[in-house]
């Protein structure tokens, strides 16, 4: 579709995005944006409402069609290289009155292992439970999903993804209207994945948080405003322009 | 071609004229409401309200039948019908308390109801009271050898709707719009929710022996989403699709009068639904081609801007 | 009733409406979960166009031929469906009603104008059903159902309801895990490798399977009690995925079978000398399983968290 090549990603990196373009009807959603996430960082992707944040992540999955642009993960398309990828959607875009237990959603994780109709062995039932003591839900295996409070739903989708063993965790707001407890067991875990070698990407809505919990930024408002470690990149001016110096004027000088 | 033309004209007789005045009244009155009930995405609504009217129907000829009178009369059947739709209202209201997705509520209700209706229509024709076979016109719609009653009530009852409709419009317009905003201003929002289903149980009623009670529910959506291509404001989405339910009832009912095999029901639905599609293809904006070319655009713009 | 009388003219129908109800409620508890239930609405209408173009088209009524036809329909009407709701911004309840109104009132038109009213397709046969006249004439008794030359003479709908029940339930127990994953969480489905259209298309074909075969048993309109009814009074019972669906499979069965004999015999029973529409009779009962769960099933309100 484009012509123009797309550049070799250097060895160590995860996540490339190259001139990502995706509309909603004749609007532009995501503009041109082109990223690269470095193999064992932890990055936040940052902007105000409507900006696109969780639209680049479902076009960079290919969840949603993309006019222009590519993604590609450790040096492959990214549809080729989805086993090595986990994706935990936004907590409310599922119904969680459905008919399942915690440990059933866990163990949704592992169906590349399991296929239509290969067994559940004990190792990968082992595997599902240690993912959920991770977090500390290892009691609430057997508890219907709808019984969960937000924070512990928030868990149990972190939980099925520890249970994928993925190189690149992607997360669509993690922090989203959970507990203080939840918030720190979450980023502990995603602290612990990095230290593995293992590669974060999360839409991220708490400024205040940012410095302390993510190494690298990606600063989004439709197209990449800025975009780079946290300590040189999560400075005031280039917040100001992600946010449309929307969060300036709202403070009396 | 000559009987098509005669009854699009009010040329093939009296009642065939007030046949065709009642379904284009009835179209229009359809279209308005619908509009408003498409638009809060409560269009299925009317959908299980059409298909619990036929335990009513059934239950209202077999009360007359055995008190002695006429099981056809029209006005007889038509409270028959109107009781059992609310019931099958109140039935949907407690299922969708529970736990199920109004979408599955609306499916169990309409397809019990239709089944409980075939089993009463099952025992009226087997206890040989009358004649039952007029009540089979209720499932498809039917105006051959309309009484002359009938097709004054049926006027009747597209000319009431309507009026009831125009007394209603402006605190319909503001609850469609915004709901929150419309109970600032003073309106019972409650109450026009209400009043709304109480329209759509008048041209339910109105419809069931025009258009039958399976189809009727394309009246209520059909016309309302041709119009949406077309307009952006409500009032005008309204107004058009009250048109493009007066011209799908009276080109329908014509068509129907001039080929006596083709029940009018799908007539008219297939009328309206032509009308649908033309709209899909040329409104502007929102329409198939007008979208091909906007797509087209954004392509070129994009490549101009690398 | 004897069992001369039992086997020719109770059993058949007995039979094919416990296998058309067992086709409907399988798919049904995903259409449910997937707020799809009137998906099954839909595709009962659309059968009707599809048969009766297929008969138009090829002058063949055979089951093969039907099915084709009805299946070409449900795949014209799902493309039609989702055009509507693109094009429109409709929410899905509205485009199905534009879609299946407008292919019934197709159907309606072509039975009526065209010669296809002749055998035996009709418009009461495809609001009714004709389960009654599904009867076994050279049955004498239980032995025939071990006489090879008896069991020729089968109604040809009931070896052809069976494959198409065998056919639905293999299918939904194949699917089975990507289907719960899907149903829960399709964005996450697509990123572990589950095609998710390929499978929602998979869903639709197996409702119009399903939709085909209780169309020759109970007509189209019917085919939506079965497909919702026993699911939802399930959902109302437990919060297990696994036990709905065998509770809603059990639940069909009872209302085919109870609703097949009650139609028969409650009427004589009360002194009246004839029965009454056994499809009607099915979807009553299926109705009032419903009603019973929604005002006293365990499981009859969203569970909430505990803590």
């Amino acid at each position: 579709m484009t012509a123009d090549p797309t550049p070799l990603p250097r060895p160590g990196t995860a996540l490339a995005l190259t001139g990502l373009t995706v509309s909603y009807g004749a609007a532009l959603a995501v503009e041109d944006v082109t990223a690269r996430f470095p193999a064992g960082s932890m990055t936040a992707i940052i902007g105000p409402n409507g900006a696109g944040k969780s639209t680049l992540l479902k076009a960079a999955l290919g969840l949603i069609p993309k006019v222009q642009g590519e993604a590609r993960a450790f040096g492959q398309p990214v549809a080729q290289a989805m086993a090595r990828i986990a994706y935990v959607p936004q907590r409310a875009a599922v119904d969680w009155d459905f008919p399942a237990r915690v440990i059933d959603v866990v163990q949704m994780g592992l169906y590349r292992q399991t296929g239509l109709l290969g067994r559940l062995t004990p190792a990968l039932r082992d595997r599902a439970m240690d993912s959920l003591a991770r977090l500390g839900m290892a009691d609430l295996a057997t508890r219907q999903i709808g019984a969960l409070s937000g924070g512990q739903q928030q868990r149990a989708f972190l939980a099925r993804a520890l249970a994928q063993q993925a190189d690149l965790v992607i997360l669509d707001e993690p922090f989203a209207g959970v507990d203080a407890a939840t918030e720190a067991a979450i980023i502990a875990v995603l602290h612990g994945l990095r230290s593995e070698g293992r590669t974060i990407v999360a839409v991220h809505h708490d400024l205040s948080t940012v410095t302390a919990y993510f190494d690298r930024v990606l600063l989004l408002n439709r197209r990449s405003v800025a975009e780079g470690p946290t300590g040189t990149t999560f400075r005031r001016d280039s917040v100001a322009r992600a946010y449309g110096n929307q969060l300036l004027a709202a403070i009396p000088a | 071609m000559t009987p098509f033309l005669d009854a699009l004209t009010f040329q093939a007789g009296y009642n065939a004229a007030l046949v065709s005045l009642g379904a284009a009244l009835l179209g229009f009155a359809a279209g308005c409401t619908g509009a408003f009930t498409t638009l809060r995405r409560r269009a299925l609504v009317s959908d299980a309200m059409a298909h619990a009217t036929l335990p009513g129907i059934g239950l209202a000829f077999l009360a007359m039948a055995v008190l002695g009178g006429d099981g056809r009369a029209l006005a007889g059947l038509l409270a028959g019908a109107a009781l059992s739709a609310l019931a099958g209202l109140v039935w949907l209201q407690h299922l969708t308390r529970t736990r199920l997705p109004e979408d599955a509520a609306i499916a169990a209700t309409l397809s019990t109801a239709y089944g409980l209706g075939i089993l009463i229509l099952t025992v009226i024709q087997n206890l040989a009271l009358g004649r039952p076979a007029g009540l089979e016109g209720f499932l498809l719609g039917s105006t051959a050898g309309m009484l002359r009653s009938e097709a004054i009530l049926i006027a009747a009852g597209g000319a009431v709707t309507l009026s009831l409709l125009f007394l209603l419009r402006r605190p319909l317009v503001m609850t469609a719009f915004d709901p929150a905003h419309a109970r600032l201003m003073g309106v019972n929002t409650r109450a026009v929710d209400m009043a709304l289903l109480l329209l759509t149980l008048a041209c339910v009623l109105t419809g069931l022996r025009v258009v039958g009670l399976i189809l009727i529910v394309a009246l209520l959506i059909t016309p309302a989403l041709a119009a949406r291509l077309w307009s952006d404001r409500m009032g005008g989405v309204a107004l058009l699709a009250g048109a493009i339910g007066a011209a799908s009832g009276h080109l329908g009912a014509a068509l129907s009068l001039a080929l006596p095999d083709l029940p009018t029901g799908p007539a008219i639905v297939l009328t309206a639904f032509a009308a649908f599609a033309i709209s899909a293809l040329v409104a502007p904006d929102k329409g198939v081609i007008a979208q091909i070319l906007a797509r087209a655009r954004l392509r070129r713009t994009l490549r101009g801007s690398r | 009733m004897t069992a001369a009388e039992f086997v020719p003219l109770t059993l058949p129908p007995l039979v094919i409406a416990t296998l058309a109800a067992l086709a409907c409620a399988a798919p049904g508890n995903f259409l449910l979960l997937r707020r799809q239930s009137m998906l099954g609405d839909a595709m009962s209408h659309v059968v009707l166009p599809g048969i009766v173009a297929a008969f138009l088209l090829t002058g063949s009524a055979s089951p093969a031929i039907m099915l084709a036809g009805a299946l070409t329909a449900a795949a014209v009407s799902a493309l039609m469906i989702e055009a509507i709701r693109r094009a429109t911004g409709a929410d899905p309840g509205a485009a199905m009603g534009v879609t299946f109104t407008a292919m019934f009132a197709a159907g309606v038109l072509l039975l009526e104008t065209s010669g296809a009213s002749a055998v035996h397709l009709d418009v009461e046969h495809a609001l009714y059903g004709n389960l009654e006249s599904l009867i076994w004439l050279d049955a004498t008794g239980w032995p025939s159902l071990l006489d090879p030359a008896a069991l020729a003479t089968l109604p040809p709908e009931l070896p052809f309801l069976a494959a198409i029940a065998a056919t639905v339930l293999a299918a939904t127990a194949l699917l089975w895990r990507p289907l719960a994953i899907a149903t829960f969480d399709e964005g996450f489905a697509a990123t572990i490798g589950i095609p998710t259209r390929l499978l929602s298309a998979a869903l639709t074909a197996l409702t119009a399977l399903a939709a085909v075969a209780a169309f020759s048993a109970v007509g189209a309109i019917l085919t939506i009690a079965m497909l919702t009814c026993p699911p939802a009074t399930a959902r109302l019972l437990t919060d297990s995925l696994p036990k709905q669906t065998a509770l809603s499979l059990a639940l069909a069965a009872a209302a085919a079978i109870l609703g097949t004999l009650a139609a028969g015999d409650l009427p004589p029973a009360l002194g009246l000398s004839f029965t009454v529409s056994a499809a009607g009779c099915i979807a009553t009962l299926s109705g009032l399983f419903l009603a019973l769960t929604a005002a006293f099933g365990p499981r009859r309100h969203p569970s909430g968290p505990t803590r």
